[in-house]
């Protein structure tokens, strides 16, 4: 059973990942020190209240987008769907801008703000896109679809707005927000923030593998062979918005996760849903995690002669996984891929 | 007996247009009913109605004698089954996958496949002559292929009524005789009760119990084959004249093709 063997491998590399990455970065970390417990201080330190809590929201992040990105690509028939098709990671950019752009003017700051705000903005766009849907009665997938793009075209504008009303201090952190990253995770707040939302919407969408696979051949066919093609489609929607919405709250829109891993997933493993739902949570959350150490290791240097002062000198992890997805993404096209199971 | 299918007036608009206006038929257990009209006459929209697909404004359909609003749809894709106009594009399901997929309605949730779905797989497979490229995924299959599979997971799901929208209208002559051979092996020899919708006026008169005409949304014709084949009829139904030659076969009446004109 090649599925199998393909799903024993993802787990395995994921489990390496995982294990492997809290002790890659700047600062050299060795097992001994790391076993004397978070209290030791020093490297220890380190690597329990920033290492470990930062692989943990990458690994939970990554397998979120990849699972909602699969999960939308199957129910619009669409290979161009992502996680933020619907306008998901516009909204919770708007919510990040306009508290990152009001703190400003206001003078105040609350260090949970930026999440409630970005979570607050992607329920917004959630909300607005299904009720546009709904007040055109049924559930057209079209009609969602152009919905989204409508609604992420003009929360975008908003912006623009605010970038262009504020001063260029605060325009640039609202820039760096939009371009999604972990390196502002310490502590564990981003973990049992997200972990339970994306937990949650995960298996909610793991749970409709079979009417996954039906929704791909086709609405009408899935209808007539027995799925509740309305519910399922409105839990689903309801899984990935859970998911991406506790994503971006704590780490940004982080682009091309949600979009390849699935494809990715799909040629290694074949289109059927019961295999490919594991294999997308394992592949994505392990390429974040990947992508992410990569974006911590890769400019040590950089970030050492800027330590202390802003923390905005690592590469945003979106330059890192659009790099090194795309072009194993266009090898994996050109190979021709394996096709069937 | 209860009819496995009955529909009275039905009447249906989709955005505000009327599509079906006050339809009504039987279907009853073990019958081959061929649907015709023209184009945009409502046959998809009616087979759309029947699976419960569309809403309707009006009237009743009732299926094992229960009105079809009170089916559930695991419990309406146990009795009546759909294979729906020809789709551009197939999933890369291999045939075998595809199939199994037709099982949905008689699996719950947490369980997987037993070995009665494969066994009803594989006498779809078989009676659709389908079991040769079982492994093939669905992209690699020709027009004819695809649509014999597509009748297969249809059987699969194990309905006492087939429904089929234009099976072979894209089929070249040997590939929509295969076709129109696998519905009669389906109808005689197990009972399933056919409604097939068609522009093939012969297959119809030749092959079906009884055939039922649209146009403009309304039934022109409910009758059996001859009476399809009564002079003035088709041309109610079309609104174009046609010739009558006798099959050399059985005798029995065929359209044929007028020369064109000089």
């Amino acid at each position: 059973m090649r599925r199998f063997a393909v799903l024993l491998v993802l787990a395995a590399v994921a489990l390496a990942v995982l294990l492997g990455a809290p002790f890659v970065g700047p600062t050299e970390i060795s097992l001994e020190s790391v076993l004397q417990g978070p209290r030791a201080g020093g490297a220890a330190r380190i690597f329990w209240t920033i290492r470990v809590p930062r692989v943990a929201v990458a690994f939970l992040a990554g397998m979120g987008l990849a699972v909602s990105g699969m999960a939308f690509q199957a129910m619009f028939r669409n290979p161009l769907a992502t996680p933020f098709t619907l306008g998901v990671a516009s909204g919770a950019s708007l919510g990040a801008a306009a508290y990152l752009y009001a703190s400003a003017a206001l003078a105040v700051a609350w260090p949970a703000g930026l999440p409630v705000a970005a979570f607050c903005g992607a329920l917004a766009a959630v909300g607005l896109v299904y009720g546009l849907t709904r007040l055109r009665k049924g559930f057209a997938t079209d009609t969602l679809l152009l919905a989204g793009v409508a609604v992420a075209f003009f929360f975008s504008s908003l912006i623009v707005c605010l970038q262009y009303l504020s001063d260029p201090f605060d325009s640039f952190r609202i820039l760096r927000w939009l371009m999604g990253g972990l390196s502002d995770t310490v502590g564990y707040r981003g973990v049992w923030t997200l972990g339970p939302l994306a937990l949650l919407g995960s298996a909610l969408i793991g749970s409709f593998t079979r009417e996954l696979n039906l929704l791909t051949t086709g609405e009408d066919l899935a209808a007539s062979r027995g799925v509740a093609v309305g519910r399922v489609k409105h839990l689903l929607f309801f899984g990935a918005s859970l998911t991406v919405g506790g994503v971006v709250s704590v780490c940004g829109p982080i682009g091309f996760v949600g979009l390849m891993s699935p494809h990715i997933c799909r040629l290694l493993t074949g289109p059927d849903h019961r295999t490919l739902t594991p294999a997308t949570l394992l592949f994505g959350g392990a390429f974040l995690v990947v992508c992410d150490t990569l974006a911590r290791a890769a400019f040590p240097l950089y970030s050492r002669l800027t330590a202390g002062a802003l923390d905005y000198t690592e590469v945003p992890v979106g330059v890192i996984t659009a790099l090194l997805g795309g072009p194993f993404f266009l090898y994996l096209l050109l190979r021709g891929g394996r096709r069937a199971t | 007996m209860t009819p496995l299918l009955e529909v009275r007036d039905l009447t249906c608009r989709l955005g505000g247009k009327p599509i079906l206006h006050e339809v009504s038929f039987e279907v009853q257990e073990g019958e081959f009913l061929s649907v015709l009209g023209p184009n945009g006459s409502g046959k998809t929209t009616l087979l759309r109605c029947l699976m419960g697909l569309v809403p309707f404004d009006r009237g009743r359909v009732r299926l094992a004698g229960r009105a079809l609003s009170a089916y559930r749809r695991r419990a309406l894709a146990r009795l009546a089954s759909y294979v729906p106009q020809a789709m551009g594009d197939a999933p890369e399901f291999t045939v075998h996958a595809f199939v199994l997929m037709g099982r949905y309605p008689h699996l719950s949730p947490f369980t997987s496949t037993r070995s009665e779905d494969e066994a009803a797989v594989r006498d779809a497979l078989q009676a659709t002559d389908t079991q040769r490229f079982a492994d093939r995924t669905l992209p690699t299959l020709s027009g004819g292929e695809r649509q014999a599979v597509y009748i297969a997971a249809a059987l699969a799901q194990g309905a006492r009524l087939l429904l089929l929208d234009e099976p072979t209208t894209f089929l070249d002559p040997l590939h929509a005789a295969n076709i129109g051979r696998v519905l009669a092996h389906l109808n005689r020899d197990k009972g399933v009760a056919v409604v097939n919708v068609t522009h093939d006026i012969n297959r119809a008169a030749l092959s079906s119990h009884r055939v039922l005409a649209l146009r403009g949304g309304r039934v022109a014709f409910h009758g059996g084959p001859a009476e399809l084949m009564a002079a003035g009829v088709l041309e109610s139904i079309y609104g174009k004249p046609f010739l009558y030659a006798a099959h050399p076969q059985n005798g029995r009446p065929v359209v044929v093709p007028e020369e064109a004109q000089p």
